[in-house]
């Protein structure tokens, strides 16, 4: 892993932010995920910017690694990796949740657009991950799958079934990240329901887990790159920032679904181009 | 798959589940892509001898009805042809979120499989019972649903879902042995109702374990005079639509006979149509009257859910005699 690929995953990330800040001000008063968008916005870089395989001629590419958006309102990090890998067009972001746009709040299935399923209701996207890492091994191919979930999510109890069943099926093409901003939508998971040591949970159910920074790129960038255990699927437990990236909705919980304001939007900018000075500096 | 005389006998002695099983045993050889999923259930369906022979097209996920139709619908988006089975009230409305976004919503296509679905299972309460699933499968869009009137109609209903364009929910009911309706090959169309009888007084429309039921309340109902069609509505949904307009221009008056709730399933479906004619005649419903009754043995609970022939008949014969 080079320096430079590390920065490049940088950059990637602000671009997702600064695309993200459009979406949002878009919006309008229908507002938007921001908080939860934002949150995994490093490990969207990481995935989309580095680990992950994909054609960009063709998003159906049968040997591209599958990515599942488990926990679907963060679509705002998704919408705009997908647009960052060049699947989706800045007009096209634009229409996000206009009507007659296929850029909801939560995915649609569009494979020819990169999004590769429909998620929204929560707790579903391990298993759908599941059945797509199985149907990998059952015709001898390659690719991986990499399962994107939120820590409130993780209420949900088909999460665990999903849990308990991936490493009884040794799906070690299979990768699990908790977006672990510790926040849902009414309040912070210990007034909602503590998740408490969700590394060990997965560690109980046999799953090989690492937990980090999910800000960090390079640690993001090692676990998911490191050798694979055989037989074991990966959950990556990535401590993140509900809101990261803008001081005003760091780790406030208003910003679970919120109207960006012009006034904030352009403190917004100012904020990102502050970073972008930083992030440019530590390159040169 | 072709019917004869040997193997709908056979299929008859050993009931719908067992039927399902061994139907999908003799066609899993020429299916390349085909995977079947049970949580924990496949001696219940019949499967024991598919899982033996086809262990790299069978898939254990253990009692976890959720994370079933995720995984199905996780390898029906790579292409595989998937079945999944287990006793109804849990292969529908355990998982009814997940069928609904997975194969409602994004359209992949699983066959699911509910067994033992009506009040087969009365003797172990209705927890096992299941007098809703239809009315539920047919409110979601881009799920077909299916209740074949006898264990050849299994057989034929299990080809016809897997070359079918989109998900199709396959309800089994009856016990084991079960009666049988044919006995020779016939025209098994998804969303096309069959004739069984003719007749110019009453249409009696049914399904599933119903249809024999209908068949001998007709042969009843023609002792007292009254002329009765038989329609075997083995898809309620898509209703076929075109056969109940024919059968009310044709009928003094309807009766729908199914073992579900009368809320919502083939009595229901059947009014939608009807309600959009000019003229239609009247329709009695018989099915479970939106209560869950004391469980017990199946040819009891039907008894007291008054869904015997003797009993149909004389309902609509009492009816025809203040009515019509």
């Amino acid at each position: 892993m080079s320096d430079k690929n590390i920065y490049e995953i940088k950059q990637f990330a602000w671009r997702q932010r600064r695309r993200i800040l459009e979406m949002a001000l878009n919006a309008g008063a229908d507002s938007s995920h921001f908080g939860g968008g934002l949150s995994f916005v490093d490990i969207a870089a990481t995935l989309f910017g580095s680990v992950m395989n994909y054609n960009s001629e063709d998003p159906q590419d049968p040997s591209r690694d599958r990515f599942i958006l488990s926990k679907g309102h963060g679509v705002l990090g998704y919408y705009s990796a997908l647009a960052e890998i060049g699947y989706l067009t800045d007009e096209e972001l634009s229409t996000f949740e206009k009507d007659g746009s296929f850029l909801l709040g939560h995915p649609v299935i569009k494979r020819e657009k990169g999004i590769e399923f429909s998620t929204g209701s929560l707790g579903m996207g391990l298993a759908l991950g599941i059945g797509v890492s199985i149907a990998a091994k059952r015709r001898q191919r390659d690719f991986k799958v990499y399962v994107v979930m939120g820590d409130g999510e993780c209420n949900e109890g088909s999460v665990w079934e999903a849990a308990l069943a991936a490493p009884n099926m040794e799906l070690d093409n299979l990768t699990c990240i908790v977006d672990r901003n510790k926040f849902q939508q009414t309040g912070s998971n210990e007034e909602i329901m503590a998740l408490n040591d969700v590394a060990s949970k997965f560690k109980s159910f046999d799953w090989d887990v690492h937990e980090l920074d999910g800000h960090d790129v390079e640690a993001l960038y090692q676990a998911l790159s490191s050798k694979r255990e055989a037989g074991k699927p990966r959950a990556i437990i990535a401590h993140t920032i509900k809101g990261k990236g803008f001081s005003f909705s760091e780790n406030d919980n208003a910003w679970h679904h919120k109207i960006l304001t012009n006034k904030l939007y352009d403190q917004g900018l100012q904020e990102l181009e502050t970073q972008r000075t930083e992030l440019e500096s530590s390159w040169n | 798959m072709e019917l004869t005389k040997k193997n709908t006998n056979s299929w008859s002695r050993i009931g719908s589940r067992a039927t399902f099983g061994t139907v999908l045993y003799s066609i899993a050889e020429e299916h390349e892509d085909l995977i079947m999923l049970c949580p924990d259930t496949s001696t219940s369906a019949g499967l024991d001898r598919f899982r033996k022979k086809y262990p790299e097209k069978y898939l254990e996920v253990g009692i976890a009805e959720q994370n079933l139709m995720g995984i199905a619908a996780g390898l029906a988006s790579e292409g595989f042809d998937v079945f999944t089975s287990t006793f109804s009230p849990f292969q529908t409305l355990r998982c009814c979120e997940q069928i609904k976004v997975n194969l409602g919503y994004m359209k992949h296509k699983v066959c699911f499989v509910g067994l033992a679905s009506g009040v087969v299972l009365g003797k172990l309460g209705y927890t096992h019972c299941s007098i809703e699933d239809m009315a539920i499968m047919r409110a979601i869009p881009n799920i077909t649903v299916v209740s074949p009137a006898d264990c050849g109609e299994v057989a034929k209903a299990v080809s016809a879902a897997l070359e079918h364009n989109e998900s199709v929910y396959i309800r089994l009911t009856g016990g084991a042995p079960s009666p049988k309706i044919y006995e020779e090959d016939y025209d098994f169309t998804i969303g096309k109702a069959v004739t069984l009888k003719e007749g110019d007084d009453i249409t009696l429309m049914a399904t599933g374990s119903m249809v024999q039921v209908a068949l001998d309340a007709a042969n009843s109902l023609s002792e007292q005079g009254l002329s009765c069609s038989v329609l075997n509505i083995h898809t309620i949904k898509p209703i076929d639509k075109e056969a109940i307009e024919r059968s009310c221009a044709n009928s003094k008056l309807i009766v729908s006979i199914e073992e579900h709730n009368v809320i919502g399933g083939l009595g229901s479906a059947i009014a939608e149509v009807k309600s959009t004619l000019r003229n239609a005649p009247p329709q009695l419903f018989f099915g479970f009257q939106d209560t869950y009754d004391n469980s017990g043995d199946y040819g009891e609970v039907l008894k007291r859910a008054g869904l015997t022939a003797e009993q149909i008949s004389e309902k609509v014969t009492s009816w025809w005699q203040s009515e019509a």
